[in-house]
């Protein structure tokens, strides 16, 4: 057992049950971090900030809302909009954050892939990553049907409807998930559960795996250089601050984190207060009507490059449907990414300006991703619907060259 | 080697399968709590006459949380035996007003005769055979009986299991 002797302060106190000097060496003034680092190392913060905003909106959301068919959509565009004192602003907050959460996702995601960031012993940052990636998709579009507006009941309708894929089973399983034949009061009350409690325990849980996941490895830095953590962290506590190649987490990187997170959240507030709209679009605030789809539908900005991979392919090929081509695609879309680690066959972690194939097939994504967002919310009309079916080809042809490319790259290094 | 079970390998598998029975049979409540409920599933039926409509008229009635579509047919629409519905000696095309595809409702083009899906593209003729885009299969058809001119939704009549034994 410790020694416990009489202590002079609380946390002397403390420090002698909880340890809690070593624990703020190992978590924040021994945790190094390298120097040659951008301001896009700085996303996870953002995020983290991010988070903590839907979290701490959301519990002023959940106070007035009401999940109920009948109640739900005035529950929110009423009680919470026009008679909670600041409803509007949690509602907005809540709204923007979740809509920024993905733009800095996308960022932190293809700084990793541009960096190298996940193989080498990162694996298991990129698979948590992905993980988190999945169940904030499945917390927002939970969320999205929550206000029970037109938006809300169509996407649920739609988003649902993709399991019918599912081969054999497909049709029981949909009415399964609905808890009705149609999205109904048990779709909303289960979907009300999953939004405000499973999920955000499972995204909890992934975060303090996904963090400690990058405790061992150490971060990556901008070229890639292998750094001898004890060596440079050993020069850093000598004094010999400017020889050493790392800093600590705290307070020299958070201090640069908080510039970047400040920048962060002035653009988030001025989206809140002025410029709200593309998180809430206009036809979500008509209510929910099972007998009307409106004319355009179209997901959240998020997930329109998966819809656009979903409904690329519009003709039979021989026996097989169009559907099931599109649902094989859009699976196809929402697992290459998990798997990334693994079809990069170049051991060495590098910045993608120092592979040659790899930067150019890295930007390739980049537009075609951009492509296939822009064309995920124009109407499946004429030409659009070309453009759609090869920019999803272009997608598929890119995860299925990438294991080629990255090995030409390597040029033989094992 | 010999093999040797003790006392406390015994104890291990028992205690390690009755906490595995446990948990699959949990596993089953949880499924089943998920399951519609039976007030859900006894959803009712509804009654519609169809005395009243003309040639090229669409209705769309709701049954069971979903649209249906009910259409009078003119004598340009093609006639498919196996999906026409005979009321009073007249032909409807009577179909759930949801795209085979994702379940948005397509909207009903009269001049081009044929249903659009906005989500998608897909389309369909007046007798909800897919004609466009990515729907697996026709319209579906929903369980009818006819008395008359009344026409009941949710009940099999023998018109409608001659429709499925064609289908």
């Amino acid at each position: 057992m410790a020694q416990i002797t009489k202590s002079k302060s609380i946390g002397e106190w403390l420090d002698q049950r909880l340890a809690t000097k070593k624990l703020a060496k190992v978590m924040m003034t021994e945790y190094w971090i390298p120097k040659d680092i951008n301001f896009l190392w700085a996303m996870g913060i953002v995020l983290v900030v991010l988070f903590k905003i839907l979290i701490i909106s959301g519990i002023f959301l959940m106070m007035y809302y009401k999940p109920d068919v009948d109640l739900a959509f005035d529950s929110v565009n009423y009680t919470i909009m026009q008679e909670v004192e600041y409803g509007w602003l949690w509602r907005n907050m809540h709204a923007v954050a979740a809509s920024m959460m993905f733009l800095v996702i996308y960022i932190h995601m293809f700084t990793a892939i541009y960096y190298g960031s996940y193989k080498n012993g990162r694996e298991m940052i990129w698979l948590t990553g992905m993980a988190l990636f999945v169940t904030f998709s499945a917390a927002g579009f939970s969320g999205y049907m929550l206000p029970w507006g037109q938006m809300s009941f169509w996407a649920a309708q739609v988003i649902t409807n993709l399991f019918g894929g599912v081969p054999l089973i497909g049709d029981a399983l949909v009415v399964w998930i609905r808890g009705d034949f149609a999205v109904a009061d048990a779709t909303l009350t289960r979907f009300f559960m999953l939004h405000v409690f499973l999920l955000p325990l499972v995204i909890i849980f992934l975060i303090v795996i996904h963090f400690y996941s990058l405790r061992i490895p150490h971060v990556n830095n901008q070229e890639g250089e292998d750094i001898d953590f004890d060596k440079e962290s050993e020069k850093y506590l000598k004094g010999d601050k400017k020889e050493s190649k790392v800093v600590p987490f705290w307070p020299v990187f958070l201090a640069k984190d908080f510039y970047v997170v400040s920048v962060c959240l002035t653009l988030f507030f001025f989206f809140v207060f002025y410029y709200n709209g593309f998180a809430m679009p206009a036809v979500n605030f008509e209510p929910a009507d099972p007998m009307v789809t409106p004319k355009y539908i179209y997901p959240e900005w998020y997930f329109l490059w998966s819809y656009e991979v979903l409904r690329g392919f519009f003709f039979d090929i021989g026996p097989i449907k169009a559907m099931d081509i599109g649902l094989i695609a859009f699976g196809f879309a929402n697992v290459i990414f998990f798997i990334f680690p693994f079809l990069d066959k170049d051991p060495r972690v590098l910045p993608a300006h120092k592979r040659p194939r790899f930067k150019i097939w890295f930007w390739v994504l980049i537009f075609t991703m951009i492509v296939l967002t822009v064309y995920g919310k124009l109407p499946p009309k004429g030409i659009n619907n070309i453009i759609g079916f090869i920019s999803s080809m272009t997608f598929i042809s890119l995860f299925l060259i990438l294991p080629y490319i990255t090995k030409k790259d390597a040029g033989g290094v094992k | 080697m010999v093999v040797k079970k003790s006392r406390r390998d015994f104890l291990g598998m028992a205690f390690g399968g009755f906490a595995a029975v446990g948990g699959i049979m949990s596993l089953g409540a949880m499924k089943a709590s998920w399951n519609p409920l039976p007030s859900v599933k006894a959803a009712g039926f509804t009654t519609v006459d169809l005395s009243s409509m003309q040639d090229g008229d669409l209705q769309t009635i709701t049954w069971r949380g979903k649209p249906v579509f009910i259409l009078k047919k003119t004598d340009e629409m093609k006639k498919i035996d196996s999906r026409d519905v005979i009321v009073n000696s007249e032909e409807y095309a009577v179909m759930i007003g949801l795209c085979t595809h994702l379940g948005c409702i397509p909207s009903w083009q009269a001049e081009r005769m044929i249903f659009h899906c906005a989500c998608h593209g897909g389309e369909f003729d007046a007798s909800g055979m897919v004609t466009f885009g990515p729907p697996p299969r026709p319209l579906d058809i929903p369980p009818f009986k006819i008395d008359g001119t009344k026409l009941t939704l949710g009940e099999e009549g023998p018109q409608y299991k001659k429709l499925e034994a064609k289908a």
